[in-house]
Protein backbone atom coordinates (compact mmCIF):
# COMPACT_ATOMS: atom_id res chain seq x y z
CA UNK A 1 0.00 0.00 0.00
CA UNK A 2 1.32 3.25 -0.91
CA UNK A 3 1.96 5.47 1.83
CA UNK A 4 -0.33 8.28 2.57
CA UNK A 5 0.44 12.01 0.68
CA UNK A 6 1.05 14.93 3.56
CA UNK A 7 -1.40 17.17 1.16
CA UNK A 8 -4.32 14.43 2.79
CA UNK A 9 -3.08 16.96 5.82
CA UNK A 10 -2.48 19.98 4.03
CA UNK A 11 -5.52 22.87 2.98
CA UNK A 12 -3.32 24.68 0.29
CA UNK A 13 -6.13 27.40 -0.44
CA UNK A 14 -6.16 27.97 2.97
CA UNK A 15 -2.40 28.69 3.27
CA UNK A 16 -2.60 30.32 -0.16
CA UNK A 17 -5.16 33.29 1.43
CA UNK A 18 -3.40 33.01 4.80
CA UNK A 19 0.40 33.96 2.81
CA UNK A 20 -1.43 36.69 0.57
CA UNK A 21 -3.12 38.56 3.75
CA UNK A 22 0.37 38.29 5.62
CA UNK A 23 2.33 39.04 2.27
CA UNK A 24 0.23 42.31 2.15
CA UNK A 25 0.30 43.37 5.27
CA UNK A 26 4.38 42.48 5.74
CA UNK A 27 4.64 44.52 2.58
CA UNK A 28 2.69 47.68 3.63
CA UNK A 29 4.55 47.86 7.13
CA UNK A 30 7.97 47.69 5.28
CA UNK A 31 6.52 50.66 2.77
CA UNK A 32 5.57 52.43 5.87
CA UNK A 33 9.08 52.16 7.79
CA UNK A 34 11.46 52.37 4.60
CA UNK A 35 8.71 56.06 4.30
CA UNK A 36 9.96 56.59 8.11
CA UNK A 37 13.46 55.99 7.49
CA UNK A 38 14.09 57.91 4.74
CA UNK A 39 11.75 60.81 5.65
CA UNK A 40 14.52 62.70 8.40
CA UNK A 41 17.38 62.07 6.00
CA UNK A 42 15.49 64.32 2.96
CA UNK A 43 13.98 66.57 5.47
CA UNK A 44 17.37 67.15 6.68
CA UNK A 45 18.73 67.59 3.25
CA UNK A 46 16.27 69.84 2.37
CA UNK A 47 16.12 72.27 5.09
CA UNK A 48 20.13 72.74 5.39
CA UNK A 49 19.83 73.05 1.56
CA UNK A 50 17.32 75.68 1.68
CA UNK A 51 18.72 77.62 4.33
CA UNK A 52 22.41 77.44 4.11
CA UNK A 53 22.22 77.10 0.30
CA UNK A 54 21.36 80.73 0.88
CA UNK A 55 24.18 82.17 1.90
CA UNK A 56 26.60 80.39 0.05
CA UNK A 57 29.20 82.34 -2.29
CA UNK A 58 32.86 82.13 -3.01
CA UNK A 59 34.09 83.98 -0.14
CA UNK A 60 32.98 81.52 2.20
CA UNK A 61 35.18 79.63 0.59
CA UNK A 62 38.18 82.08 1.00
CA UNK A 63 37.81 84.41 3.78
CA UNK A 64 38.66 84.32 7.53
CA UNK A 65 35.47 85.62 9.55
CA UNK A 66 34.68 89.40 9.19
CA UNK A 67 34.85 90.64 12.80
CA UNK A 68 31.98 90.23 14.60
CA UNK A 69 28.49 92.04 13.71
CA UNK A 70 30.02 93.02 10.38
CA UNK A 71 28.65 91.07 7.09
CA UNK A 72 30.87 89.39 5.01
CA UNK A 73 33.39 86.97 5.51
CA UNK A 74 33.82 83.23 5.23
CA UNK A 75 34.87 80.02 7.77
CA UNK A 76 38.35 79.29 5.26
CA UNK A 77 39.90 78.93 8.98
CA UNK A 78 37.45 76.33 9.40
CA UNK A 79 37.60 74.44 6.11
CA UNK A 80 41.66 74.52 6.39
CA UNK A 81 41.65 72.83 10.21
CA UNK A 82 39.25 70.41 9.12
CA UNK A 83 41.14 69.27 6.31
CA UNK A 84 44.81 69.44 8.28
CA UNK A 85 42.94 67.55 11.31
CA UNK A 86 41.49 64.68 9.15
CA UNK A 87 44.25 64.35 7.17
CA UNK A 88 46.44 64.00 10.24
CA UNK A 89 43.58 61.51 11.36
CA UNK A 90 43.27 59.48 8.50
CA UNK A 91 47.29 58.89 8.26
CA UNK A 92 47.13 58.22 11.73
CA UNK A 93 44.66 55.77 12.03
CA UNK A 94 43.55 54.04 8.58
CA UNK A 95 47.13 52.24 8.19
CA UNK A 96 47.09 51.03 11.68
CA UNK A 97 43.79 49.95 11.45
CA UNK A 98 44.78 48.22 8.32
CA UNK A 99 47.49 46.64 9.43
CA UNK A 100 45.71 45.31 12.56
CA UNK A 101 42.49 44.04 10.59
CA UNK A 102 45.49 41.97 8.39
CA UNK A 103 46.80 40.69 12.14
CA UNK A 104 43.25 39.39 12.99
CA UNK A 105 42.36 37.57 9.52
CA UNK A 106 45.75 35.82 9.98
CA UNK A 107 45.57 35.15 13.88
CA UNK A 108 41.93 35.55 14.29
CA UNK A 109 42.23 33.14 17.70
CA UNK A 110 45.40 34.14 19.38
CA UNK A 111 45.33 36.35 22.74
CA UNK A 112 46.46 39.43 21.09
CA UNK A 113 43.72 38.97 18.77
CA UNK A 114 41.12 38.84 21.46
CA UNK A 115 42.38 41.75 23.53
CA UNK A 116 42.38 44.02 20.12
CA UNK A 117 38.79 43.00 18.99
CA UNK A 118 37.62 43.64 22.53
CA UNK A 119 39.37 46.85 23.22
CA UNK A 120 38.59 48.38 19.63
CA UNK A 121 34.99 47.41 20.20
CA UNK A 122 35.18 49.14 23.72
CA UNK A 123 36.92 52.17 21.80
CA UNK A 124 33.68 52.79 19.58
CA UNK A 125 31.58 52.71 22.52
CA UNK A 126 33.85 55.45 24.80
CA UNK A 127 31.79 58.93 24.36
CA UNK A 128 34.03 61.42 22.17
CA UNK A 129 34.18 63.85 24.38
CA UNK A 130 35.37 61.32 27.01
CA UNK A 131 38.29 61.00 24.34
CA UNK A 132 38.86 65.11 24.01
CA UNK A 133 39.40 64.74 27.64
CA UNK A 134 42.37 62.30 27.73
CA UNK A 135 43.47 64.33 24.22
CA UNK A 136 43.65 67.57 26.45
CA UNK A 137 45.06 65.83 29.68
CA UNK A 138 47.90 63.88 27.36
CA UNK A 139 48.69 65.92 24.43
CA UNK A 140 47.55 69.56 25.66
CA UNK A 141 48.34 69.75 28.86
CA UNK A 142 52.09 68.27 28.53
CA UNK A 143 52.25 70.77 25.16
CA UNK A 144 50.98 73.53 27.18
CA UNK A 145 48.93 74.57 24.28
CA UNK A 146 45.93 73.57 22.47
CA UNK A 147 46.56 72.39 18.65
CA UNK A 148 45.74 71.12 15.36
CA UNK A 149 48.32 68.12 16.75
CA UNK A 150 45.97 67.34 19.77
CA UNK A 151 42.57 67.71 17.43
CA UNK A 152 43.86 65.15 14.92
CA UNK A 153 45.01 62.57 17.25
CA UNK A 154 41.70 62.58 19.01
CA UNK A 155 40.27 62.09 15.28
CA UNK A 156 42.37 59.57 14.70
CA UNK A 157 41.44 57.61 18.11
CA UNK A 158 37.93 58.04 16.64
CA UNK A 159 38.54 56.66 13.53
CA UNK A 160 40.74 53.66 14.67
CA UNK A 161 37.86 50.71 15.72
CA UNK A 162 35.20 52.38 13.03
CA UNK A 163 38.37 51.52 10.56
CA UNK A 164 39.42 48.49 12.05
CA UNK A 165 36.25 46.35 12.31
CA UNK A 166 34.72 47.43 9.03
CA UNK A 167 37.91 46.00 7.30
CA UNK A 168 38.36 43.06 9.18
CA UNK A 169 35.29 41.99 8.55
CA UNK A 170 35.54 43.10 4.35
CA UNK A 171 38.65 41.45 4.85
CA UNK A 172 36.80 38.04 6.42
CA UNK A 173 34.72 37.99 3.68
CA UNK A 174 37.04 36.95 0.81
CA UNK A 175 37.77 33.23 0.13
CA UNK A 176 40.92 31.74 2.03
CA UNK A 177 41.09 30.11 -1.55
CA UNK A 178 42.44 33.32 -2.83
CA UNK A 179 45.19 34.12 0.04
CA UNK A 180 46.32 30.31 -0.10
CA UNK A 181 46.58 30.97 -4.13
CA UNK A 182 49.05 33.19 -3.66
CA UNK A 183 50.46 32.01 -0.71
CA UNK A 184 50.89 27.98 -2.92
CA UNK A 185 52.49 30.41 -5.37
CA UNK A 186 55.42 31.02 -2.92
CA UNK A 187 54.19 34.32 -2.01
CA UNK A 188 55.39 35.70 1.25
CA UNK A 189 52.42 36.38 3.34
CA UNK A 190 52.79 39.81 3.45
CA UNK A 191 52.52 40.22 -0.32
CA UNK A 192 49.28 38.05 -0.80
CA UNK A 193 47.55 40.70 2.06
CA UNK A 194 48.92 43.18 -0.09
CA UNK A 195 48.61 42.22 -3.37
CA UNK A 196 45.64 39.48 -3.62
CA UNK A 197 43.25 39.90 -0.19
CA UNK A 198 43.25 43.75 0.13
CA UNK A 199 42.46 44.45 -3.47
CA UNK A 200 39.55 41.92 -3.16
CA UNK A 201 38.04 43.22 -0.16
CA UNK A 202 38.89 47.17 -1.31
CA UNK A 203 35.14 48.01 -1.73
CA UNK A 204 34.15 47.54 1.19
CA UNK A 205 37.71 48.66 2.58
CA UNK A 206 36.77 51.54 1.31
CA UNK A 207 33.39 52.31 2.76
CA UNK A 208 34.65 51.13 5.92
CA UNK A 209 37.34 54.49 5.44
CA UNK A 210 34.89 56.61 4.32
CA UNK A 211 32.54 56.07 7.49
CA UNK A 212 35.47 56.35 9.84
CA UNK A 213 36.18 59.88 7.52
CA UNK A 214 32.57 61.19 7.99
CA UNK A 215 32.56 60.55 11.63
CA UNK A 216 36.10 62.36 11.98
CA UNK A 217 34.95 65.08 10.15
CA UNK A 218 31.53 65.44 11.85
CA UNK A 219 32.70 65.12 15.53
CA UNK A 220 32.80 68.42 17.53
CA UNK A 221 33.16 67.39 21.25
CA UNK A 222 36.66 66.15 21.71
CA UNK A 223 37.63 68.99 19.58
CA UNK A 224 36.41 71.64 22.18
CA UNK A 225 39.60 70.24 24.61
CA UNK A 226 42.32 69.70 22.11
CA UNK A 227 41.98 72.02 18.84
CA UNK A 228 39.96 74.74 20.81
CA UNK A 229 39.33 76.89 17.69
CA UNK A 230 41.11 79.48 16.00
CA UNK A 231 39.42 82.34 13.58
CA UNK A 232 42.77 83.25 12.10
CA UNK A 233 44.14 79.76 11.35
CA UNK A 234 45.20 80.16 7.76
CA UNK A 235 47.48 77.92 5.88
CA UNK A 236 48.82 80.44 3.51
CA UNK A 237 49.04 82.65 6.00
CA UNK A 238 51.60 80.63 7.90
CA UNK A 239 53.11 79.71 4.67
CA UNK A 240 54.04 83.26 3.52
CA UNK A 241 54.98 84.34 7.00
CA UNK A 242 57.38 80.99 7.56
CA UNK A 243 59.07 81.63 3.97
CA UNK A 244 59.20 85.35 5.09
CA UNK A 245 61.34 84.70 7.96
CA UNK A 246 63.27 81.60 6.48
CA UNK A 247 62.01 79.14 8.25
CA UNK A 248 62.35 75.35 7.38
CA UNK A 249 59.77 73.24 5.66
CA UNK A 250 59.97 71.07 9.16
CA UNK A 251 59.34 74.96 11.18
CA UNK A 252 56.49 75.63 9.16
CA UNK A 253 54.96 72.30 9.36
CA UNK A 254 55.48 72.64 13.18
CA UNK A 255 53.18 75.79 12.67
CA UNK A 256 50.77 74.54 10.71
CA UNK A 257 50.09 71.45 13.42
CA UNK A 258 51.11 73.35 16.50
CA UNK A 259 48.45 76.12 16.22
CA UNK A 260 44.69 76.21 17.56
CA UNK A 261 42.69 75.30 14.77
CA UNK A 262 39.41 74.84 13.73
CA UNK A 263 36.90 72.77 12.11
CA UNK A 264 33.32 73.27 10.58
CA UNK A 265 31.28 71.78 12.92
CA UNK A 266 32.91 73.43 16.06
CA UNK A 267 32.55 76.68 13.71
CA UNK A 268 28.93 75.32 13.22
CA UNK A 269 28.48 75.22 17.14
CA UNK A 270 29.85 78.72 18.29
CA UNK A 271 28.28 80.30 15.07
CA UNK A 272 24.65 78.87 15.89
CA UNK A 273 24.59 80.31 19.34
CA UNK A 274 26.14 84.00 18.63
CA UNK A 275 23.61 86.94 18.94
CA UNK A 276 24.64 88.20 15.72
CA UNK A 277 22.76 87.49 12.34
CA UNK A 278 25.35 87.65 10.04
CA UNK A 279 27.03 84.53 12.20
CA UNK A 280 23.80 82.27 12.37
CA UNK A 281 23.62 82.86 8.64
CA UNK A 282 27.61 81.63 8.32
CA UNK A 283 26.98 78.58 10.93
CA UNK A 284 23.87 77.66 8.26
CA UNK A 285 26.51 77.80 5.41
CA UNK A 286 28.59 75.59 7.25
CA UNK A 287 26.46 73.52 7.71
CA UNK A 288 25.81 73.45 3.84
CA UNK A 289 29.52 72.97 3.44
CA UNK A 290 29.26 70.16 5.39
CA UNK A 291 26.82 68.32 3.85
CA UNK A 292 28.30 68.97 0.54
CA UNK A 293 32.13 67.88 1.77
CA UNK A 294 30.02 64.13 2.86
CA UNK A 295 28.13 64.14 -0.07
CA UNK A 296 31.16 64.67 -2.45
CA UNK A 297 33.57 62.12 -0.46
CA UNK A 298 30.95 59.41 -0.75
CA UNK A 299 30.86 60.79 -4.63
CA UNK A 300 34.27 60.33 -5.46
CA UNK A 301 34.48 56.84 -4.08
CA UNK A 302 31.69 55.92 -5.38
CA UNK A 303 33.29 56.93 -9.34
CA UNK A 304 36.53 55.61 -7.65
CA UNK A 305 34.98 51.88 -7.06
CA UNK A 306 32.85 51.56 -10.13
CA UNK A 307 36.30 52.77 -12.47
CA UNK A 308 38.03 50.13 -11.00
CA UNK A 309 35.40 47.50 -11.01
CA UNK A 310 35.05 48.36 -14.98
CA UNK A 311 38.41 47.81 -15.35
CA UNK A 312 38.70 44.82 -13.08
CA UNK A 313 35.93 42.83 -14.42
CA UNK A 314 35.18 44.81 -17.84
CA UNK B 1 33.75 6.76 -35.06
CA UNK B 2 36.31 7.18 -32.18
CA UNK B 3 34.27 6.83 -29.16
CA UNK B 4 35.28 6.85 -26.21
CA UNK B 5 34.32 4.10 -23.40
CA UNK B 6 31.31 6.08 -22.26
CA UNK B 7 29.73 3.75 -19.44
CA UNK B 8 26.05 3.07 -19.94
CA UNK B 9 25.92 0.22 -17.55
CA UNK B 10 21.83 0.22 -18.01
CA UNK B 11 21.11 -0.90 -21.17
CA UNK B 12 17.98 -1.80 -20.66
CA UNK B 13 16.98 2.27 -20.09
CA UNK B 14 12.96 2.29 -20.48
CA UNK B 15 13.95 5.75 -22.52
CA UNK B 16 12.05 4.12 -25.63
CA UNK B 17 9.38 3.40 -23.46
CA UNK B 18 6.89 6.69 -23.82
CA UNK B 19 6.14 8.39 -20.83
CA UNK B 20 4.27 11.46 -19.85
CA UNK B 21 5.61 15.48 -20.66
CA UNK B 22 5.64 16.99 -17.40
CA UNK B 23 7.52 19.89 -18.15
CA UNK B 24 8.20 21.65 -21.44
CA UNK B 25 11.06 24.38 -22.16
CA UNK B 26 9.67 26.51 -25.16
CA UNK B 27 11.49 29.11 -27.06
CA UNK B 28 13.45 30.29 -23.39
CA UNK B 29 15.86 33.35 -23.43
CA UNK B 30 17.56 33.98 -20.21
CA UNK B 31 19.17 37.48 -19.91
CA UNK B 32 21.28 38.51 -17.14
CA UNK B 33 20.74 42.73 -17.22
CA UNK B 34 21.74 42.71 -21.29
CA UNK B 35 24.09 39.40 -21.40
CA UNK B 36 21.86 36.46 -22.74
CA UNK B 37 22.88 33.70 -20.97
CA UNK B 38 20.10 31.31 -22.69
CA UNK B 39 19.07 31.95 -26.38
CA UNK B 40 15.93 29.94 -27.43
CA UNK B 41 16.20 26.54 -25.61
CA UNK B 42 13.45 24.19 -26.68
CA UNK B 43 13.20 21.05 -24.85
CA UNK B 44 10.72 18.34 -22.78
CA UNK B 45 10.75 16.77 -19.70
CA UNK B 46 9.46 13.61 -19.29
CA UNK B 47 7.48 12.22 -16.23
CA UNK B 48 9.63 9.80 -13.85
CA UNK B 49 12.18 10.36 -15.77
CA UNK B 50 15.79 11.43 -15.29
CA UNK B 51 17.29 14.58 -17.54
CA UNK B 52 20.55 15.31 -17.19
CA UNK B 53 21.66 18.94 -18.82
CA UNK B 54 25.58 18.64 -20.36
CA UNK B 55 27.91 21.08 -21.66
CA UNK B 56 30.74 23.30 -21.11
CA UNK B 57 31.90 25.45 -17.77
CA UNK B 58 29.65 28.90 -18.25
CA UNK B 59 27.45 27.35 -20.92
CA UNK B 60 24.10 27.97 -19.06
CA UNK B 61 23.32 24.58 -17.27
CA UNK B 62 22.41 26.34 -14.15
CA UNK B 63 20.52 29.32 -15.60
CA UNK B 64 18.23 27.10 -17.41
CA UNK B 65 17.69 25.31 -14.67
CA UNK B 66 17.09 27.47 -12.58
CA UNK B 67 14.29 28.45 -14.95
CA UNK B 68 11.91 25.54 -14.48
CA UNK B 69 11.10 26.44 -10.64
CA UNK B 70 11.48 29.96 -11.22
CA UNK B 71 14.85 31.06 -9.31
CA UNK B 72 15.86 33.32 -11.91
CA UNK B 73 13.47 35.31 -9.95
CA UNK B 74 15.63 35.54 -7.41
CA UNK B 75 18.71 37.13 -9.40
CA UNK B 76 17.97 41.09 -9.62
CA UNK B 77 18.53 41.88 -13.31
CA UNK B 78 17.53 38.25 -14.59
CA UNK B 79 14.80 38.40 -17.20
CA UNK B 80 13.21 35.14 -18.69
CA UNK B 81 11.72 35.46 -22.25
CA UNK B 82 9.47 32.23 -23.27
CA UNK B 83 7.32 29.71 -21.59
CA UNK B 84 8.17 26.98 -19.09
CA UNK B 85 4.84 24.70 -18.83
CA UNK B 86 4.52 22.56 -15.69
CA UNK B 87 1.69 20.01 -16.77
CA UNK B 88 0.97 22.32 -19.58
CA UNK B 89 0.41 25.14 -17.50
CA UNK B 90 3.18 28.65 -18.04
CA UNK B 91 4.84 28.99 -14.71
CA UNK B 92 5.77 32.74 -15.70
CA UNK B 93 2.60 33.46 -16.93
CA UNK B 94 0.76 37.10 -14.38
CA UNK B 95 -1.16 35.32 -11.58
CA UNK B 96 1.45 32.40 -11.03
CA UNK B 97 2.15 31.38 -7.59
CA UNK B 98 5.88 31.00 -7.11
CA UNK B 99 5.95 29.68 -4.34
CA UNK B 100 3.36 27.10 -5.35
CA UNK B 101 5.77 26.05 -8.35
CA UNK B 102 8.77 26.10 -6.09
CA UNK B 103 6.42 23.62 -4.23
CA UNK B 104 5.80 21.38 -6.53
CA UNK B 105 9.33 21.81 -8.42
CA UNK B 106 11.74 21.15 -5.63
CA UNK B 107 15.65 21.84 -5.81
CA UNK B 108 18.72 20.68 -4.74
CA UNK B 109 21.89 22.72 -5.09
CA UNK B 110 25.36 21.99 -5.36
CA UNK B 111 27.12 22.55 -2.07
CA UNK B 112 24.64 20.66 0.34
CA UNK B 113 23.05 23.34 2.07
CA UNK B 114 21.58 21.97 5.67
CA UNK B 115 19.87 24.69 7.74
CA UNK B 116 21.24 25.18 10.97
CA UNK B 117 19.15 23.08 12.64
CA UNK B 118 18.34 19.36 13.59
CA UNK B 119 18.44 16.97 10.95
CA UNK B 120 14.66 16.17 12.18
CA UNK B 121 13.50 20.36 11.58
CA UNK B 122 15.54 20.48 8.52
CA UNK B 123 13.75 17.55 6.79
CA UNK B 124 10.19 19.05 9.04
CA UNK B 125 11.02 22.62 7.95
CA UNK B 126 8.72 22.27 4.56
CA UNK B 127 6.42 20.38 6.22
CA UNK B 128 5.95 22.74 8.58
CA UNK B 129 5.79 26.11 6.55
CA UNK B 130 2.32 23.72 4.80
CA UNK B 131 1.13 23.84 8.17
CA UNK B 132 1.47 20.52 9.27
CA UNK B 133 1.83 20.70 13.13
CA UNK B 134 0.69 17.16 14.21
CA UNK B 135 3.79 15.15 15.79
CA UNK B 136 2.69 11.60 14.23
CA UNK B 137 2.26 12.91 10.57
CA UNK B 138 5.53 14.68 10.97
CA UNK B 139 7.18 11.69 12.61
CA UNK B 140 5.65 9.74 9.79
CA UNK B 141 6.94 11.53 7.16
CA UNK B 142 10.36 12.36 8.13
CA UNK B 143 11.05 8.81 8.32
CA UNK B 144 9.64 7.76 5.37
CA UNK B 145 11.39 11.21 3.59
CA UNK B 146 14.79 9.98 5.10
CA UNK B 147 14.21 6.45 4.19
CA UNK B 148 13.79 7.46 0.61
CA UNK B 149 16.84 9.15 0.95
CA UNK B 150 18.44 6.63 2.14
CA UNK B 151 20.05 8.49 5.35
CA UNK B 152 17.57 7.02 8.00
CA UNK B 153 19.71 4.23 8.76
CA UNK B 154 22.71 6.75 9.85
CA UNK B 155 20.46 9.15 11.72
CA UNK B 156 17.70 7.41 13.42
CA UNK B 157 19.80 6.83 16.61
CA UNK B 158 19.92 10.54 16.57
CA UNK B 159 17.58 12.55 14.88
CA UNK B 160 18.23 15.66 17.20
CA UNK B 161 21.49 16.41 16.13
CA UNK B 162 22.29 19.31 13.88
CA UNK B 163 22.39 18.23 10.05
CA UNK B 164 25.35 20.19 9.56
CA UNK B 165 27.06 17.86 11.58
CA UNK B 166 26.77 15.20 8.92
CA UNK B 167 29.56 14.24 6.50
CA UNK B 168 29.51 15.76 2.80
CA UNK B 169 27.80 12.93 1.08
CA UNK B 170 24.94 12.37 4.07
CA UNK B 171 24.58 16.55 4.52
CA UNK B 172 23.04 15.97 0.78
CA UNK B 173 21.02 13.32 1.30
CA UNK B 174 19.72 15.02 4.10
CA UNK B 175 19.04 18.26 1.45
CA UNK B 176 17.10 15.42 -0.66
CA UNK B 177 14.97 14.45 2.17
CA UNK B 178 14.09 17.53 3.01
CA UNK B 179 13.31 18.45 -1.00
CA UNK B 180 11.10 15.04 -1.29
CA UNK B 181 9.33 15.53 2.31
CA UNK B 182 7.28 18.16 0.52
CA UNK B 183 6.34 15.83 -2.48
CA UNK B 184 7.54 17.79 -4.77
CA UNK B 185 6.37 16.50 -8.33
CA UNK B 186 9.96 17.78 -10.12
CA UNK B 187 13.48 17.67 -8.49
CA UNK B 188 15.59 19.79 -9.98
CA UNK B 189 19.42 18.89 -8.70
CA UNK B 190 22.26 21.16 -9.58
CA UNK B 191 25.29 19.27 -9.71
CA UNK B 192 24.03 17.69 -6.49
CA UNK B 193 27.90 15.04 -5.92
CA UNK B 194 30.20 17.69 -7.47
CA UNK B 195 31.44 18.24 -3.78
CA UNK B 196 31.27 14.75 -2.55
CA UNK B 197 33.57 12.04 -2.85
CA UNK B 198 33.13 9.00 -5.45
CA UNK B 199 31.53 6.89 -2.95
CA UNK B 200 29.03 9.50 -1.62
CA UNK B 201 28.49 9.96 -5.40
CA UNK B 202 27.67 6.62 -6.07
CA UNK B 203 25.29 6.53 -2.97
CA UNK B 204 23.44 9.36 -4.57
CA UNK B 205 23.19 8.54 -7.93
CA UNK B 206 21.22 4.47 -6.91
CA UNK B 207 19.45 7.03 -5.21
CA UNK B 208 18.20 9.06 -8.09
CA UNK B 209 17.31 5.61 -9.78
CA UNK B 210 15.08 4.19 -7.11
CA UNK B 211 13.87 8.38 -6.88
CA UNK B 212 12.30 8.54 -10.43
CA UNK B 213 9.80 6.28 -9.55
CA UNK B 214 8.28 9.19 -7.75
CA UNK B 215 9.42 12.00 -8.82
CA UNK B 216 10.46 13.24 -12.42
CA UNK B 217 14.82 14.58 -12.08
CA UNK B 218 16.55 17.20 -14.33
CA UNK B 219 20.22 17.25 -13.22
CA UNK B 220 23.20 19.59 -14.05
CA UNK B 221 26.61 17.77 -14.84
CA UNK B 222 29.34 18.29 -15.72
CA UNK B 223 30.33 15.37 -15.32
CA UNK B 224 29.38 13.09 -18.84
CA UNK B 225 30.17 9.60 -17.18
CA UNK B 226 27.70 10.46 -14.63
CA UNK B 227 24.94 11.47 -17.44
CA UNK B 228 25.51 8.54 -19.25
CA UNK B 229 25.16 6.18 -16.01
CA UNK B 230 22.48 7.72 -14.40
CA UNK B 231 20.16 9.52 -17.38
CA UNK B 232 17.13 8.71 -19.34
CA UNK B 233 17.71 12.16 -21.80
CA UNK B 234 20.11 14.52 -21.99
CA UNK B 235 20.62 17.47 -23.44
CA UNK B 236 23.98 19.16 -24.55
CA UNK B 237 24.00 22.60 -24.39
CA UNK B 238 26.95 24.55 -25.69
CA UNK B 239 27.91 28.26 -26.12
CA UNK B 240 27.77 30.96 -28.98
CA UNK B 241 30.59 33.28 -30.06
CA UNK B 242 28.57 35.51 -27.95
CA UNK B 243 28.54 33.57 -25.40
CA UNK B 244 25.10 32.61 -25.21
CA UNK B 245 24.40 29.11 -24.42
CA UNK B 246 21.98 27.34 -26.51
CA UNK B 247 20.57 23.76 -26.72
CA UNK B 248 23.15 21.81 -29.69
CA UNK B 249 21.49 18.16 -28.68
CA UNK B 250 18.46 16.54 -26.98
CA UNK B 251 17.83 12.80 -27.11
CA UNK B 252 17.45 9.82 -25.42
CA UNK B 253 20.47 9.27 -23.32
CA UNK B 254 21.69 6.07 -25.48
CA UNK B 255 21.10 7.70 -28.51
CA UNK B 256 22.90 10.81 -27.81
CA UNK B 257 25.70 8.80 -26.44
CA UNK B 258 26.35 6.00 -29.02
CA UNK B 259 25.26 7.88 -32.11
CA UNK B 260 25.11 12.12 -31.64
CA UNK B 261 23.33 13.80 -34.79
CA UNK B 262 25.85 16.93 -33.91
CA UNK B 263 29.26 16.77 -35.14
CA UNK B 264 29.65 18.91 -32.13
CA UNK B 265 28.25 16.39 -29.45
CA UNK B 266 30.49 13.62 -30.87
CA UNK B 267 33.19 16.07 -30.20
CA UNK B 268 32.39 16.83 -26.44
CA UNK B 269 31.33 13.22 -25.71
CA UNK B 270 34.84 12.13 -27.25
CA UNK B 271 36.92 14.63 -25.03
CA UNK B 272 38.00 16.80 -28.07
CA UNK B 273 36.32 19.89 -26.75
CA UNK B 274 35.01 21.05 -23.58
N1 LIG C 1 23.75 36.08 -11.37
C1 LIG C 1 24.37 36.26 -12.55
N2 LIG C 1 24.57 37.50 -13.04
C2 LIG C 1 25.17 37.68 -14.23
N3 LIG C 1 25.64 36.70 -15.00
C3 LIG C 1 25.48 35.44 -14.58
C4 LIG C 1 24.83 35.15 -13.33
N4 LIG C 1 24.81 33.80 -13.17
C5 LIG C 1 25.41 33.28 -14.26
N5 LIG C 1 25.79 34.25 -15.11
C6 LIG C 1 26.45 34.06 -16.41
O1 LIG C 1 25.62 33.28 -17.23
C7 LIG C 1 26.39 32.32 -17.93
C8 LIG C 1 25.89 30.94 -17.62
O2 LIG C 1 26.15 30.64 -16.26
P1 LIG C 1 25.70 29.30 -15.55
O3 LIG C 1 24.25 29.08 -15.84
O4 LIG C 1 26.10 29.35 -14.14
O5 LIG C 1 26.57 28.23 -16.35
P2 LIG C 1 26.92 26.71 -16.00
O6 LIG C 1 26.04 26.30 -14.86
O7 LIG C 1 26.66 25.99 -17.27
O8 LIG C 1 28.37 26.67 -15.65
C9 LIG C 1 27.85 32.54 -17.55
O9 LIG C 1 28.46 33.31 -18.55
C10 LIG C 1 27.75 33.31 -16.27
O10 LIG C 1 28.84 34.19 -16.15
MG1 LIG D 1 26.50 25.68 -12.87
Amino acid sequence: MAPESIYAHVNLRRNYRRRKILNTVMLSLTGVTVALAVLPLVWITVYVLLKGGRYLNLALFIHLPAPMGTPGGGVLHAIEGSLVMVLLASLLAIPVALLAAFYLLARPNTAVAQAVRFSTDMLAGIPSIVVGLFGYAVIVVTQKHYSAFAGGVVLAIIMLPVVLRSAEEMLKLVPPEMREGALALGAPEWRAALRVVLPAAMEGIVTGVMLGIARAVGETAPLLFTALGNDHYEIGQIVRQGLHYHQSMGQILGQIFGQPADALPLTLWKYAQQPYQERVQLAWAVAFVLMLFALGLNIAARAWLAYRRRKLYG
Amino acid sequence: MTQQPVALNRTDKPAAVASATKMVIRGVSVYYKTFRAIKNVDLPVYENRITAFIGPSGCGKSTLLRTLNRMNDLIPGARVEGKVLLDGEDIYAAGQDVVDIRRRVGMVFQRPNPFPMSVYDNVAFGLRLLGIRQKSILDEVVERSLRAAALWEHVCDNLNQSGMALSGGQQQRLCIARAIAVEPEVILMDEPTSALDPIATLTIEDLLQTLKENFTIVIVTHNMQQAARISDYTAFLSMDDDRAGYLVEFGPTVELFTNPKEKLTEDYITGRFG
